[in-house]
């Protein structure tokens, strides 16, 4: 094909399968060659439909795959509230709602499958719902607003999510489930009574083995469940169909392509339709007359279709459809042959009632195989078994190690071959892992699910151990522990200098790497001057001279500006301290002003300009908090709808010279316009008419992040209460080095566990947390202020021991621009003449 | 307290400062003959002199290193881009084919006194 001629391509529906298919699109080179076209009809791109009940916690932002609403990759174009309404394949045209027109060379229909809704007399009735959209929860959350009691027809998978969320708006919640036990496709009889155990200790009521007759109607809605003679009625006004899904292959059908027996579109294993130029993926497609309702066996045919696309022998042969879930804090697992449904399967069986942990293990005849299973209440083996079961590798000697609780197995250790999928969402085997690991290389492994992330850093830690590489954490050569375990060893034996730590807990005399650590520790807990008691020794350069070193070996001074707020008589001082000591000014991008060129021996007369003129260090050469940006919110501004300035400086002067593993960025922006940029912030607070949105974990710098939403609408105390939860539940575990964003990647559970900690209190920690940042800002004194005060920390800031005051002769400027910048350095050949071309910029 | 040049011609020392004004573990910067000299003490009052000049960033900067050891290696590292230099021979320890200059130093009487540069022995 002529580079010149580029083909269009179309994927309808923008999901969770039509997104990955253009990221592979984009990653394969496709759009080299294609012009990407994605009409989605949902009025936002697509979004994490599995996580689609943590909505109410988190809301549609933090669900986004796309939250800039576009594809780094211009060639990719989305069309979003728009329904395809005709397919023409002889044409190769379709229809829009729009009315508009789009033609294509290549088509593929990603269009997913919408809730199955069975016709029982009512359905259609004011107050029935359904689950699969962020649409449809929000109209759920409407209707559960003025409600009493909701109920769900279905008690599989999706009902009992939906039921979840019933109980969460505070409603009276029923599930109502056909079959005789919850979950009937995934647990058997006695998987799903301890599944029914834990959810009925939860305050659901449960309708097993009975079926709805109709909708009961009041007034015009909804009112309840008529169950039959068996099951009499059930009060509820919500009710939520979920009683399974239907492929949505209409457009195909009407479009005379071949659809499945059991509905979806009919593809091979290249996932292509009966006709050549249009493709099926995801739920919405048959391969085989069989559909998938699970997203990884849709991600693996989003793969196939641009690998065939590119001409590639990609093939989709059936999927593993293993599930491992949470539903309202119990683990449920069912994988392989989980009903034992091979010749001569044996089951071997742990059931706990008293625990509420049922686990079964589905082995082969001849008791060498693992062929599935069930786990209910605790499924942590998962990550281990069901990998076991598609690699086919021999059993150990007693299997049954493999399902006891953790404190009586003998913890029975099992070789994966290469070729075990260790991800299934993603399918990426232990060698592309060990493959990955070898050249510091990433795969996809976690990414969906998450529920193999402990295997993999298993798996990645027994090879570098295989390389004689041992995963290293320790600190560095004098202290064999990460930074949290020396941070609670300080904790404990409350030491107060770095003798004692190195002495108890190490080796040597230290280093580069852990006295800084250390220093920061102490200043964490101890909340003393930096440079006392012998402190200044183990400060890297710039905490033990209070500015921030240059290239050319001079500093900068940055005085504290809270907020950005600065008063013309402030920007006065500050202008004359600069021209004065003859420094170079430049605005930094945490709104205020950075003066640099100060040598070491000036660096007391600049800040006692600026500490008589009301300054403050700004602490811009810590690993602390360096500022709390600010747009200039409802005081001027008239879109703002909070007092972003006033909140930022709050919380400037609060977290002021909290020392951290890392610095420490904030922002507040007083609507969504976001003009603080606050979300590219370690904590980002955003005004809502309510209150305060709380974003964490966003960084600029190399590696961006955004900031992602912890909680939101809050008033101002619970905002300050959960940031200096979150900032010092930070403080206390992250590793050295390591700003907000990769700490919470480093959690087990990420973002959750976060909030889990700060706003569930789930360790129970909440109040000792507040209390040492209460301590902290009690105890917060001016750095510099103090070092003016005290000869002994003064006499460091000398150019040389034996000549005070002499200009260090190495240091030049020249003249950029009306200001002074370094000059480029001379080699020390030969004995440097004094005083030769140093510019003063002499005090008065 | 180390003695590692002989004091040939003690007109050829410069006194620089009194042992305590330098902390344990930590540099100060002297001005020896026009020169910048990082003037170290360590954890066991040894005193170590070395050139100020770090050749990586080319500043005068290397007294404002920390100090420690790494194995038995009494070390400073660059303030900058924190190579290692070990105190006793100025040597890099991050870059074979980088060292810097030492100087003769001795402590009489609580005095620090710093020397002439030494000629590479040929080691
Ligand atoms: C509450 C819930 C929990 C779930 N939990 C899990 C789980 O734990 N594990 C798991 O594997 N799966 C789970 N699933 C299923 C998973 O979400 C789906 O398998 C996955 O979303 C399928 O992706 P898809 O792209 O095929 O369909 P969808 O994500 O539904 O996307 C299809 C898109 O196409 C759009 N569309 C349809 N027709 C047209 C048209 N004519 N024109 C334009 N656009 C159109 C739709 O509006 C939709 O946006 C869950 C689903 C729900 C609802």
């Amino acid at each position: 094909m002529s580079p010149h001629l580029r083909r269009t391509l179309v994927v309808v529906g923008h999901g969770m399968v039509g997104h990955r298919f253009v990221q592979a699109a984009i990653e394969r080179g496709l759009t080299e060659t294609h012009d990407v076209v994605v009409v989605g009809e949902e009025p936002r791109p697509a979004y994490d439909r599995v996580a689609l009940t943590s909505f109410f916690d988190v809301g549609a932002e933090a669900l986004s795959f796309l939250p800039t609403g576009e594809y780094d990759d211009p060639r990719v174009r989305l069309l979003l509230g728009t329904t395809v309404e005709v397919v023409d394949p002889a044409a190769r045209t379709l229809r829009l709602s729009d009315g508009g027109e789009l033609a294509y060379d290549e088509l593929v229909l990603a269009t997913g499958a919408a809730p199955f809704v069975p016709p029982v007399p009512g359905h259609d009735l004011p107050g029935c719902l359904v689950y699969r959209t962020i649409e449809d929860l929000e109209a759920i959350r409407e209707a559960a607003a003025g409600a009493r009691a909701g109920a769900v027809v279905g008690g599989g998978l999706l009902g009992l999510e939906a039921a979840n969320a019933l109980h969460g708006l505070g409603l009276e919640t029923h599930v109502v489930e056909m079959a005789p036990r919850l979950m009937p496709v995934q647990v058997d009889d006695a998987g799903g009574a301890t599944l029914a155990r834990h959810v009925e200790a939860l305050g659901l009521v449960l309708h097993t083995g009975v079926a709805t007759r109709a909708v009961v109607e009041r007034d015009g809605r909804a009112a309840g469940l008529d169950l039959g003679e068996d099951g009499g009625t059930v009060e509820a006004d919500v009710v939520v169909f979920s009683a399974g899904i239907r492929p949505r292959d209409a457009l195909a059908r009407a479009a005379g392509l071949d659809v499945a027996e059991r509905g979806g579109v009919l593809v091979d294993e290249q996932c292509r339709t009966s006709d050549p130029h249009v493709w099926a993926v995801g739920e919405c497609a048959a391969p085989g007359g069989r559909m998938y309702g699970l997203v990884a066996p849709g991600y693996a045919m989003a793969e196939v279709v641009v690998d065939a696309l590119l001409g590639g022998p990609g093939a989709f042969t059936g999927a593993d459809m293993s599930t491992k879930l949470k539903l309202m804090g119990v683990d449920v697992a069912s994988f392989g042959d989980a009903f034992a449904t091979t010749d001569g399967a044996l089951e071997m069986v742990l059931a706990d009632a008293v625990a509420g942990v049922y686990k079964k293990l589905v082995v082969s005849a001849d008791g060498r195989r693992l062929l599935g299973g069930i786990l209910v209440g605790d499924a942590s083996a998962y990550g281990v078994l069901r990998p076991m079961v598609s690699s086919g590798i021999d059993l150990p000697d007693n299997p049954e190690e493999l399902i006891l609780p953790a404190s009586r197995s003998g913890g029975a250790e099992v070789a994966l071959p290469d070729e075990a999928q260790v991800c299934s969402c993603n399918d990426v085997s232990k060698a592309d892992i060990v493959a990955a690991a070898a050249c510091d290389g990433t795969t996809r492994a976690g990414a969906t699910c998450g529920s193999c992330k402990p295997l993999v850093k298993k798996v990645v830690e027994d090879y570098f151990a295989s390389q004689g590489r041992t995963v290293d954490r320790s600190l560095c050569e004098h202290f064999a522990m990460t930074r949290q375990e020396l941070f609670d060893a300080v904790a404990v034996h409350g030491h107060t200098s770095f003798d004692e730590v190195v002495a108890a807990h190490g080796t040597g005399r230290g280093c580069d790497v852990c006295k800084p650590t250390v220093a920061s520790v102490l200043a964490s807990q101890l909340g003393r001057h930096v440079l006392g008691e012998g402190r200044a020794v183990l400060q890297d350069t710039n905490d033990a001279y209070l500015a921030n070193i240059q290239r050319n070996g001079t500093y900068s001074v940055v005085p504290r500006v809270p907020g950005g707020e600065i008063t013309p008589e402030g920007l006065i001082v500050i202008g004359e301290v600069a021209r004065d000591f003859g420094l170079y000014t430049k605005i930094t991008g945490g709104q205020r002003i950075d003066l640099f060129g100060a040598r070491l021996e000036q660096l007391p007369d600049i800040w006692r300009r600026l500490v008589d003129a009301g300054f403050e260090s700004g602490h811009a050469y810590g690993k602390s908090l360096r500022t709390v940006k600010s747009c200039v919110g409802s005081t001027w501004c008239r879109y703002g709808v909070q007092d972003s300035v006033r909140m930022a400086i709050d919380l400037e002067l609060r977290y002021r010279g909290l020392r951290s593993p890392h610095k420490l960025k904030g922002g507040v922006s007083g609507c969504a316009r976001e003009c603080a940029e606050a979300r590219a912030k370690d904590f980002g607070i955003i005004a809502t008419e309510q209150g305060w949105n709380l974003y964490v974990g966003g960084n600029g710098g190399a590696t961006p992040a955004h900031a992602r939403l912890l909680a939101g609408d809050l008033d101002d105390e619970t905002l300050v209460r959960y940031l200096d939860r979150f900032l010092l539940y930070y403080i206390r575990t992250a590793d050295r080095l390591q700003r907000t964003a990769p700490w919470i990647e480093s959690l087990d559970g990420g973002l959750d566990r976060v909030r889990e900690v700060v706003v569930d209190d789930a360790l129970g920690l909440g109040s000792e947390l507040e209390a040492a940042m209460a301590r902290h800002v009690a105890g917060y004194r001016d750095e510099w202020r103090d070092t003016l005060e005290d000869p002994d920390k003064l006499a460091r800031f000398v150019s040389f021991v034996n000549a005070p005051d002499a200009p260090d002769p190495h240091i030049g400027f020249r003249a950029e621009r009306g200001q002074q910048v370094p000059a480029d350095p001379a080699e020390p050949a030969g004995p440097v003449v004094l005083g030769s071309a140093i510019p003063v910029g002499a005090p008065r | 307290m180390s003695l590692r040049a002989p004091a040939a011609d003690p007109a050829a020392y410069t006194s620089v400062c009194r042992l305590d004004r330098i902390p344990r573990e930590a540099g100060v910067c002297a001005l020896v003959e026009g020169q910048a000299v990082a003037v170290f003490r360590t954890y066991d009052d040894e005193v170590f002199a070395l050139g100020n000049y770090d050749p990586f960033s080319r500043a005068s900067v290397l007294a404002r290193g920390i100090v420690g050891t790494r194995g038995d290696v009494p070390f400073v590292a660059s303030p900058m881009h924190k190579q290692g230099f070990d105190l006793r021979t100025g040597q890099c320890l991050d870059d074979a084919a980088v060292r810097v200059p030492t100087y003769a130093v001795v402590v009489r009487d609580g005095e620090v006194l710093v020397g002439p540069a030494e000629v590479d022995a040929g080691s």
